[in-house]
């Protein structure tokens, strides 16, 4: 992107630092301004979410290989400590996960073990909904990124998914985040703007749904013009149809594939755009039955679309400042049923990597033998994790998005 | 004496979609002679008559051996996918043509609780089956549905029923069972899920003749303990013992509530205010008499297929008459709505509310609608042209059973009056008629 057409993204976009006020770009109003200049805290960052839909297995993910504990609760679906790739003499990752193992050993990659929280839910809507919401105590229709952007002004374009169906990760008290399709821009079909505008348009006698139906207008109009600019600019355009489409899944994801909505996010990253938050999924990982081989899979697809996505961030700046993180709603049952899969469990593993995350193992390994009624014992509350990624990506005060919550996992990340 | 809004509302919900023919009719019949009519429909249907069940023949896959070439394995493939496309546009066109509207209505309903995608079934004769079954037992007691599905093939197969056996259970369908077809969260415990699945084991489908039986060695006849009951629980028995819960009557309830009334919440004044007893034509009627769904009007974020739906029957549009062409560009536009038949998102069902309202659905929202207004049959572009220019924006919320537009979907449409396609297009994205 030549500079000219950069600068007027940035004012299109309504991204307005100190940069471009000293430049003297004047286009932009007041409510630009509160809308993206109280969270630019000290880490001005990125954050990308993935969620693997469907209860990814943690315990074939991270593979506790040396424990024998593990070998005889699943003999048919274990990993042998010769298939395994090593992260130390105690747990390895999954054989398909060389890319990420890859960037393990060179300190790019965190590991948090055991992650949980208390009286875990094992159903796959109210877990999701648990890690979406960060409310385990009761349920709550707000997502936790949806209460970051009210905090930080509503602007739609802060916090997007590359989800058709808006997740509840995103949805506010006063607005949500968008979401945006992978495959082509917008469309309007036959409708000229001004009748776009015009539906836009508040109207007082109306009810909350149509109101929030005639601002889907407003929204489509301006993140439109967003990733319009990202698209022109880009080279290449994505292709988004996804050749080989995923496996079935009663659990919900994306359907397009993890590389495709990675892609955009690069794109958007490396046209600096307002985003601060991009949400991207996988589904699929809701086995039951034949659980080894169809997991491997997944695992493979996770593995190729983050080591590669690692990769063209590192290749510039405004990419050297993303951070992704990497959560399912719930592992899996430490012993496997008949069918050679395993049924609904608890803890599981997040995955860091991106500005500033110190590589390694965190959290406690939890124990094979102390179960919770066949569970494992969570030994990090996800909530931990969120107030850090809130603190130190997006540099927001988490207080105010997490009730409160006093955890931290400091030691993620480098100090500033 | 109720209002011709009123009436107008109430068949808003309870059809996919009225035209002004059938409006106006049900004004002169008066509120509970349509109700009544709605509820309990006497006589043939001989608009799904017109739109016949499709013989799909047997799964091509059951027809190949084990030892089939790769190259048959693809051919049944290919056969397979041609069968669902079938079903799904057959579907669509007996939602469009059935003119006993709330029959088919409630098979969508169902469709929509119990979720079972033919992408993991992978079988279009059997999701055909579990419509069968949602439209035999769909509207009278909620334990004959229960018992129906736990033993329905299709939903065997889409939670792992077959493979739940006396040796290791599989949890998965005890659990969605509980979960999101009969109780809901916080009225069973992790015990009872097991001890279900166990009542559960010994299925098994048959994919050559599309039936599920038991297999009386797979299945566990100890004595199981499910929510405070210690019996030998078989799929029967555990399917009336859930359907018989308070917890499955309201459950049930507010589920019906919030698809045909839409509010957040059912009506406050205890469990019984809206109806008692777990028979569902019951329930529905007391949703569809209850003081706080007359006042629920605007509030009900249209499903992407009711909203074609509707679409089609209002503007005149058989799916059946579309070219090839036209009928891909529905699917692909119901698809990128997000709401594609027979292909639920997840065991838990499509979202609801304003979950519709995205970015990315108001774009395929906008593909459809021009798709529709192009298609639009011939009555209804001569009710439009018929009126003058400054006419057609109310002739327009006429066609498509608005009671009123908004001064601002007004300053939107007007500018359009003299193109009657994409005055119609506009009328079908504006918030009035995305909500109903």
């Amino acid at each position: 992107m030549d500079i000219l057409t950069r600068r007027k993204f940035l004012i299109a976009s309504g991204v307005v630092g100190a940069g471009a006020l000293a430049a003297g770009a004047a286009a932009y109003t007041l409510t630009d301004l509160l809308a993206t200049g109280n969270e630019q805290g000290p880490g001005g960052r990125t954050l990308v979410l993935v969620t693997l839909y469907g209860g990814n297995d943690g315990l074939n993910t991270v593979v506790p290989y040396a424990d024998p504990a593990y070998h005889d609760a699943r003999p048919e679906i274990a990993y042998s400590a010769e298939e395994v790739k090593r992260l130390d003499d105690s747990v390895g990752l999954n054989p398909a996960m060389g890319g990420l193992h890859g960037l393990f050993g060179q300190g790019r990659l965190a590991i948090v073990r055991g992650v949980g929280y208390p009286k875990p839910d094992r159903s796959h809507f109210r877990s999701m909904d648990i890690w979406q919401t960060a409310s385990p105590d009761r349920p709550g229709n707000t997502g936790w990124i949806g209460r970051w952007l009210d905090g930080a002004g509503g602007d739609p374009r802060l916090a997007v998914s590359f989800e058709s169906a808006l997740p509840p990760l995103l949805a506010g008290v006063h607005g949500a985040g968008a979401s945006v399709p992978v495959a082509g821009r917008a469309m309007r079909g036959g409708l000229p703007d001004r009748t776009l505008a015009a539906f836009a348009a508040d109207s007082p006698d109306e009810s909350p749904a149509q109101a929030r139906a005639a601002a889907c207008f407003a929204d489509l109009r301006s993140v439109d013009q967003m990733i319009a600019q990202v698209r022109d600019a880009a080279e290449e355009p994505v292709d988004g149809t996804d050749p080989e489409r995923p496996a079935a899944t009663s659990t919900g994801g994306a359907r397009t594939s993890l590389e495709a909505q990675l892609d955009l996010v690069a794109q958007c990253v490396e046209a600096r755009v307002a985003t601060r938050v991009f949400s991207v999924s996988l589904g699929g990982f809701d086995s039951h039955a034949d659980e080894k081989q169809l997991q491997a899979v997944l695992l493979g697809q996770v593995d190729r679309a983050l080591s590669g996505f690692a990769a063209r961030m590192s290749r510039t700046e405004a990419g050297r400042e993303v951070v992704v993180a990497v959560y399912s709603e719930f592992g899996r049952r430490v012993r496997a049923n008949a069918s050679e899969g395993t049924d609904h469990g608890t803890a599981s593993n997040v995955f860091l990597l991106g500005a500033g995350v110190r590589g390694g193992l965190y959290g406690e390994q939890p124990s094979l033998t102390d179960l919770d009624d066949g569970d494992l014992k969570f030994t990090v509350d996800f909530r931990d994790v969120y107030a850090t990624l809130l603190d130190r990506v997006l540099g927001a005060d988490p207080g105010q998005v997490l009730a409160d919550w006093p955890g931290r996992r400091d030691d993620l990340f480098d100090r500033v | 004496m109720a209002s011709p809004d009123a009436i107008a509302h109430l068949l808003r919900r309870a059809t996919f979609g009225p035209t002004a023919d059938e409006v106006d009719a049900a004004v002169r019949a008066g509120f509970d002679a349509t109700l009544d009519r709605l509820l309990e429909p006497v006589g043939t249907d001989p608009g799904a008559s017109a739109s016949p069940t499709p013989k799909l023949g047997p799964d091509p896959y059951s027809t190949i051996g084990k030892s089939a070439s790769r190259e048959q394995r693809q051919e049944a493939n290919k056969r397979r996918t041609e069968q669902v496309r079938q079903l799904q546009q057959w579907w669509l066109e007996r939602m469009v043509t059935a003119e006993h509207q709330l029959t088919e209505k409630l098979v969508f309903f169902w469709h929509g609780h119990w979720a079972t995608s033919v992408q993991k079934v992978k079988s279009a004769p059997l999701m055909l089956g579990q419509l069968d079954t949602l439209r035999r037992y769909g509207r009278g007691g909620f334990d004959a549905l229960v018992a129906a599905m736990v033993r329905d093939p299709a939903m065997i197969l889409w939670l792992d029923g077959e493979k739940n056996t006396r040796k290791a259970p599989n949890e998965n369908l005890a659990r969605e069972l509980m979960e999101l077809f009969t109780l809901g969260i916080g009225h069973y415990t992790e015990p009872d899920v097991k001890a279900g699945a166990k009542a559960l084991t010994g299925w098994a489908v048959d994919r050559a003749t599309g039936v599920a039986r038991l297999e009386p060695k797979r299945h566990d006849t100890d004595p199981k303990t499910i929510l405070g009951r210690t019996d030998t629980f078989d799929a029967d028995s555990y399917a009336r013992l859930l359907a018989a819960q308070p917890q499955a009557a309201e459950f049930v309830r507010n589920r019906l509530w919030a698809r045909f009334a839409g509010t957040d919440t059912p009506p406050t004044g205890g469990s019984g205010s809206v109806g008692a007893g777990p028979d569902i034509t019951a329930m529905l009627r007391a949703v569809l008499t209850d003081p706080a769904f007359a006042r629920s009007r605007g509030q009900l974020v249209k499903q992407p297929v009711e909203w074609a739906v509707g679409a089609m029957r209002q503007l005149g549009i058989r799916p059946s008459a579309l070219s090839e062409q036209q009928r891909k560009q529905v699917q692909s536009g119901l698809s990128g709505m997000d709401q594609v038949l027979l292909r639920p998102p997840s065991v838990g069902g499509w979202p609801a509310g304003t979950a519709w309202l995205t970015t990315s659905s108001l774009q395929a929202r906008m593909r459809l609608a021009d798709l529709l207004a192009t298609a639009a049959g011939p009555v209804a572009g001569q009710r439009l042209g018929a009126a003058p220019e400054a006419g057609r924006v109310d002739a327009l919320a006429r066609l498509l059973v608005v009671d009123r537009w908004t001064e601002r979907t007004r300053a939107a449409l007007a500018p359009l009056a003299a193109k009657p396609d994409r005055l119609i297009a506009a009328g079908l994205v504006s918030p009035e008629y995305t909500v109903s």
